[in-house]
């Protein structure tokens, strides 16, 4: 039904070097993914994708090595600072192909996203919980202190 | 849309016990969270763990008779989950055509 990762891939008749500075060049980005992006092109940099429509997404830069391999981690949502719970990782890699280049890029980690989803679930009930607890002594105060007084 | 946003429906179902519990839902129509426990290899705990995250992201709704609290799919929502899912993908798909058609411009813009 459903899988951890995305991928895709296409073959580009423009070598490496062409390709490379699309996909990590700010200005380029802009033109193919969201409206505007920034990218602070260095492992552990700061990037921003922005929609009009859905606002500015904050992502890490994880590896940079033109012209062949670049990946971050994107968060979800808007204006979040990405981490293990809260992002997928996108990653870009590029192939000489004859005098073109193959372009894969892969998407993943949506089990994270999950699993954050079950934490925040078990936090609830933890809360539920205590919350039960909370009542139950209340309860046993009440009824104490009623006997108390009659 | 009720429950939460896209990335929440999905990672609704992007879990494999999850996956299961929405199978058995979907063939019997209507479970209680004791009956899942009995088909699955989940404590009842886990099992309404599990409820807790579909229930929030809209993809069961819960339904009270008597002392038992039945659980059951809401198609729209399990639809629009797997479907959002191939979305994302066709979003790339769209995104590196967009980037094959610069580069390429790019490239004999070069050469010319």
């Amino acid at each position: 039904m459903v899988d951890d990762r995305i991928e895709q891939e296409i073959v580009i008749e423009a070598p490496p070097e062409v390709v490379w500075e699309l996909v990590t060049d700010p200005e380029h980005v802009g033109a193919w993914f969201g409206d505007a992006a920034e990218i602070e092109l260095r492992q552990g940099g700061d990037a921003a994708f922005s929609w009009q429509s859905y606002g500015t997404f904050l992502a890490r830069v994880e590896t940079v090595e033109p012209p062949r391999f670049f990946s971050y981690r994107w968060a979800r949502p808007t204006d979040t600072p990405p981490d293990e719970g809260n992002s997928t990782l996108v990653e870009f890699s590029l192939s000489a192909e004859g005098e073109g280049t193959r372009l894969r890029v892969v998407e993943s980690g949506f089990a994270a996203l999950a699993r954050s989803e079950d934490e925040k679930a078990q936090h609830f009930a933890d809360n539920t919980q205590g919350w039960n607890i909370e009542l139950g002594h209340l309860r046993d105060y009440a009824a104490r202190v009623g006997s108390q007084v009659r | 849309m009720e429950g939460g946003g896209p990335d929440e429906l999905w990672a609704a179902v992007a879990d494999p016990t999850r996956r299961r519990m929405l199978d058995v839902l979907l063939a019997r129509g209507e479970a209680t969270a004791t009956a899942l426990a009995a088909e699955l290899p989940v404590t009842r705990q886990g099992i309404a763990k599990h409820l807790a995250v579909l229930d929030r992201a809209g993809i069961v709704e819960a339904r009270r008779q008597g002392r038992e609290v039945l659980y059951a799919v809401r198609p729209n929502e399990l639809d629009a989950a797997t479907k959002w899912m191939a979305q994302v993908a066709a979003e790339w798909d769209a995104r590196l055509k967009t980037i094959k058609s610069l580069a390429e411009e790019r490239h004999k813009g070069k050469d010319s």
